[in-house]
């Protein structure tokens, strides 16, 4: 069992986030829930939408996800997702282009264009533009 | 005793083939230092998430009911060795094929196909007459996650299909620039490693939502990030192979320079020699006469 609180954030390009942190909120299948110190062990899932951590210097820290994976056991929580992107590191502009390319997609309807894709596209782009507006 | 121009050609030769190994080797070391960073930034990932379906799944064995997790009675197997697209890296394509050969022969009254991933092996196997189910090939060089998707999807849907009970996958795996370590992994049915089995048991998780949709959607999704790992060891090994091969081609190309220009010396200055000898002996003639 850890003495504190640790968060570690993993995604296929590495390592994103490793502190010691009070509190953590994650965007599960079934809603947001936060884990705090010495939280029961957890499984889930995790959906499209914001991480969102406070850490030991009582600083906000908010990471836009594309869905994964969570685990909490002995006060580790390791997050396993696709994409971690910080608030501030955010690049707004390529995630209002390829929202405008979703809704694009999703206007001209054709067969060869699976829609269930460009709906999460779509979906990614606006939380990726909607996390970049948190501020920590 | 060659000529002293057919030495000085032959020199010329080891020349300019060294320098062309030479400049492999300087390619492979580069595009080895781009796929190890990739391979290292995706192995905790693949790790972890591997990690998790062990956590997951070592506690509700009994319970749980996933078509990539069932175990079947084996009638065919699908061997897919990995390997590269081009040759000139040492024993890199020849130890996959040959530890596929070794696998071939197990299970050759089973009843076996052969998935191949990589020009070369795709070749070797193609030439020689042996049952190919599908080969992929020649896309190392621009290797994306969309490559490993496509051999991912293929392989899950013909398990499912349930023309193959089972599929391994041999490959090499990168260890440093200098050694790979040939791997021979099942890929299907999903193995779950048991690894400290006694710490976990105790464990007691929660589950968002449960059990069951977690494993459905995170077998899957752990499948294709091990093939995407699995093509990216293969590409840092082989760039690390050439890169060896490449070194050691070089340097024996000097090798042979060096052993040749004593030859070319030694033979210019025997032409010399006998040269001097033959003036003096003409001066020595003339003189008595």
């Amino acid at each position: 069992m850890n003495e504190n609180l640790h968060l570690e954030i993993v995604t296929p390009l590495g390592q994103t986030f490793s502190k010691e942190v009070i509190s953590c909120v994650v965007p599960g299948a079934k809603g947001q829930f936060q884990i705090l110190d010495k939280h029961a062990p957890v499984i889930s899932n995790i959906t499209i939408g914001v991480i969102k951590i406070q850490t030991k210097d009582k600083a906000f820290v908010f990471v836009a996800t594309s869905g994964g994976f969570c685990e909490v056991r002995n006060n580790e929580i390791k997050v396993i997702v696709e994409t971690a992107e910080i608030s501030n590191k955010i690049d707004v502009g390529r995630a209002l282009k390829s929202k405008e390319r979703a809704e694009e997609r999703l206007k001209t309807k054709s067969d060869n264009i699976d829609d269930t894709r460009v709906k999460l596209a779509l979906s990614r782009a606006i939380n990726r533009i909607h996390v970049a507006d948190y501020t920590s | 005793m060659a000529t002293l121009r057919e030495i000085r050609q032959r020199i010329a030769s080891v020349k300019s083939t060294q320098q062309i190994t030479k400049a492999m080797k300087m390619v492979a070391a580069a595009k080895l230092r781009r796929a190890q960073e990739n391979i290292v930034a995706i192995r905790p990932y693949a790790y972890d998430l591997r990690d998790l379906i062990g956590h997951l799944s070592q506690i509700n064995t009994a319970e749980i009911s996933n078509k990539l997790l069932e175990k079947r009675p084996v009638e065919k197997v699908l061997i897919v060795p990995v390997a590269a697209d081009r040759g000139l890296c040492g024993g890199f394509n020849s130890f996959v094929v040959r530890s596929a050969l070794e696998r071939i022969e197990k299970y050759k009254d089973t009843g076996y196909e052969l998935y191949t991933v990589g020009r070369k092996v795709s070749e070797f196997f193609g030439k020689r007459d042996y049952p190919i189910y599908n080969s992929k090939r020649n896309f190392f060089n621009h290797l994306s996650f969309e490559d490993a998707l496509e051999i991912s999807r293929d392989l899950i849907s013909v398990y499912l299909s349930g023309k193959f009970d089972r599929i391994e996958i041999i490959y090499n795996e990168f260890k440093s620039a200098i050694q790979q370590d040939l791997v021979n992994e099942q890929f299907l049915p999903f193995v779950v490693e048991d690894s400290n089995t006694a710490e976990y048991n105790v464990v007691d998780y929660i589950y968002e939502p449960d059990v069951e949709s977690i494993l459905e959607t995170i077998i899957p999704k752990n499948l294709n990030i091990q093939i995407w790992r699995i093509l990216l060891e293969s590409n840092a090994a082989e760039q690390g192979a050439r890169m060896t091969a490449m070194d050691s081609a070089t340097e024996n190309a000097e090798e042979i320079k060096s052993k040749l220009t004593l030859h070319y010396n030694r033979a210019r200055q025997a032409a010399i020699t006998t040269e001097l000898s033959e003036i003096v002996g003409g001066a020595e003639a003339l003189k008595e006469s």
